[in-house]
């Protein structure tokens, strides 16, 4: 592994001009190629902030971003994104709302008309992969809140991206639907491995046993302004099952995690 | 009730049917119980019977009317759906322009009809005009609104795979806006109706509005309400179109109705 695929440097990024909100401050951080992190923090840290510094959406007031050995200076088209709130426009059908990202991206819209069937074959495949075989006719009010974030990984994903941003995308689930989704999310990531062109994840969350669970590094971030006070490597081999949950060193990270976020919770980090 | 097992009688869809019958029926009934004579309140016997009476004249401005309305209605749609989305487009725009539009619309158009008049004689102008003026505003208010609420997660999300602002309105806003149109036609039309027989009380030589006002000067009270009950049945009418229309393009937006 050469240079991370991603890295933050010294960053400041301050809402509304001189005098506004200091979102975060001092931000450091990288991301290796193929690596699967997660950012967990007290709310309000700036988690956010971090995934639009990335994008390319916001530009750092000080310090330098870089993604794939290039300074971000505009939005990133190598980055696929997903929410907690899935966005899918209704009037178009799952498998419509899949294939917009290509109707956007530069070198896929041109080719899009001439090889349409390809691409909905990709999108279909995408669909079995992620637990969505055959409903790509359907339009996605027709669909759970577990399917619709399950299309919008799809969706995040047509382009074939080389890093994925993930901002609390299981958030709003119930916890079943979650740990199918944790475990779907898993397997693209491994597989992807597998295929020679992995793909990157950042995964910010607010659920500490998510982080873990998926994670291979964690970025614990302070409160607002946010900087990362802590990184912890996970140590469990992948491929991870379920149960490794319920082992007590799984419940050790958690565990310290929880004690570190409690403590930037009520002390502010002091300006670096 | 005279219900069968086999096919209940659907009392919502008669409904409106025995409300108008209900309503025509108390008022019938009042009439003749207070013996009101017709120059005050016409029983709707009488009005009907002045419909068949008066039908040729009737029926000449009743198509006047719907002429102007429907011209000034399609001025309002285009001149709407054009602003509408030149606002929605830029903050710039929307914040100049936004306080002007309220000013403009919060003018009484009775007042403009006399300068349109000025400016274009009487006739079918200025009742076009002032249908277009009235009907105008909530098309652009909800276009405007429905290209400004856009969820900002969706517009990260393409604009971190390079979308530029184009992309994001014809492949998000206008879709998106589309319900908030075709609803505002509903209202458009009605008030279109409004603004023509405005126009058409103060300065026309036909028209239902004129044809009311002549009515009015010679006490013939029945003719008045025969007027306003056709300016009744073509505002239902065309508020059905529009209803229609709304249903047709944007069903996905009713999904009660569709989903399965």
């Amino acid at each position: 592994m050469s240079r991370p695929l991603v890295s933050i440097e010294n960053v400041d990024l301050r809402y509304g001009g001189e005098g506004g909100t200091l979102a975060v401050s001092g931000l450091s951080l990288a991301v290796e190629k193929g690596e699967f992190v997660a950012v967990v923090g007290p709310s309000g840290c700036g988690k956010s902030t971090l995934m639009k510094l990335v994008t390319g959406l916001n530009m750092p007031s000080a310090g330098q971003v870089s993604v794939a050995d290039e300074p971000v200076t505009k939005p990133v088209s190598i980055v696929g994104m997903a929410f907690q709130n899935p966005t899918m426009l209704p009037w178009r059908t799952t498998l419509d709302n899949i294939l917009l990202p290509l109707e956007i991206v530069e070198r896929h819209r041109v080719r899009l008309r001439a090889f349409k069937a390809d691409y909905i074959a990709k999108a279909e495949t995408l669909l079995a992969t992620v637990g969505l075989k055959g409903f790509g006719a359907k339009f996605p009010w027709q669909l759970s809140g577990g399917m619709q974030q399950r299309a919008n990984l799809c969706r995040a994903l047509i382009h074939e991206p080389e890093l994925l941003m993930l901002d609390e995308p299981f958030g709003a689930l119930d916890a079943f639907t979650r740990e199918e989704l944790w475990c779907v999310i898993r397997d693209l990531h491994q597989d992807s491995a597998a295929t020679g062109h992995p793909v990157t994840i950042v995964l910010v969350t607010h659920d500490l046993r998510e982080a873990v669970f998926l994670a291979d590094r964690i970025f614990v971030m302070s409160a607002r302004p946010g900087r990362i006070i802590e990184t912890k490597t996970v140590p469990f081999q992948r491929p991870r099952a379920l149960d490794v949950m319920y082992t007590p060193e799984f419940n050790g990270i958690v565990h310290d995690l929880r004690a570190l976020i409690a403590e930037a919770r009520v002390q502010p980090a002091e300006a670096v | 009730m005279a219900v069968t097992a086999a096919k209940p009688f659907d009392w919502v869809k008669a409904a409106p049917w025995l409300y108008a019958v209900g309503l025509f029926a108390v008022w019938e009934g009042a009439v003749r119980l207070f013996a009101l004579p017709l120059y005050i309140l016409p029983a709707p016997s009488a009005i009907m019977g002045a419909i068949i009476q008066y039908w040729p004249a009737i029926w000449k401005n009743s198509l006047q009317t719907l002429y102007t309305t429907l011209v000034g209605f399609g001025l309002a749609v285009a001149g709407g759906l054009a602003l509408g989305l030149l606002v929605g487009w830029s903050r710039f725009i929307y914040a100049g322009l936004y306080p002007l539009m309220i000013g403009f619309n919060a003018i009484p158009k009775v007042a403009v009809v006399p300068i349109l008049v000025i400016w274009f004689g009487i006739g079918s102008v200025p009742a076009i005009l002032t249908a277009f003026l009235i009907a105008f505003f909530p098309i652009v208010v909800n276009v405007a609104t429905g290209l400004a609420t856009i969820e900002p997660e969706m517009e990260d999300v393409l604009r971190a795979l390079g979308a530029r602002k184009w992309d994001i309105m014809v492949k998000v806003g206008i879709p998106r806006s589309m319900p908030y149109f075709f609803g505002s036609l509903k209202v458009a039309i009605t008030l279109a109706f409004v603004g023509s027989v405005v126009s058409e009380t103060i300065a026309a030589n036909s028209g239902l509005g004129h044809m009311m006002l002549a009515a009015q000067s010679q006490f013939n009270v029945p003719l008045v309400f025969a007027g306003l009950m056709m300016l009744a049945v073509e505002g239902i009418i065309m508020y059905a179109l529009m209803a229609w229309l709304e249903m047709r393009m944007t069903g996905w937006a009713h999904r009660s109705g569709h989903a399965r």
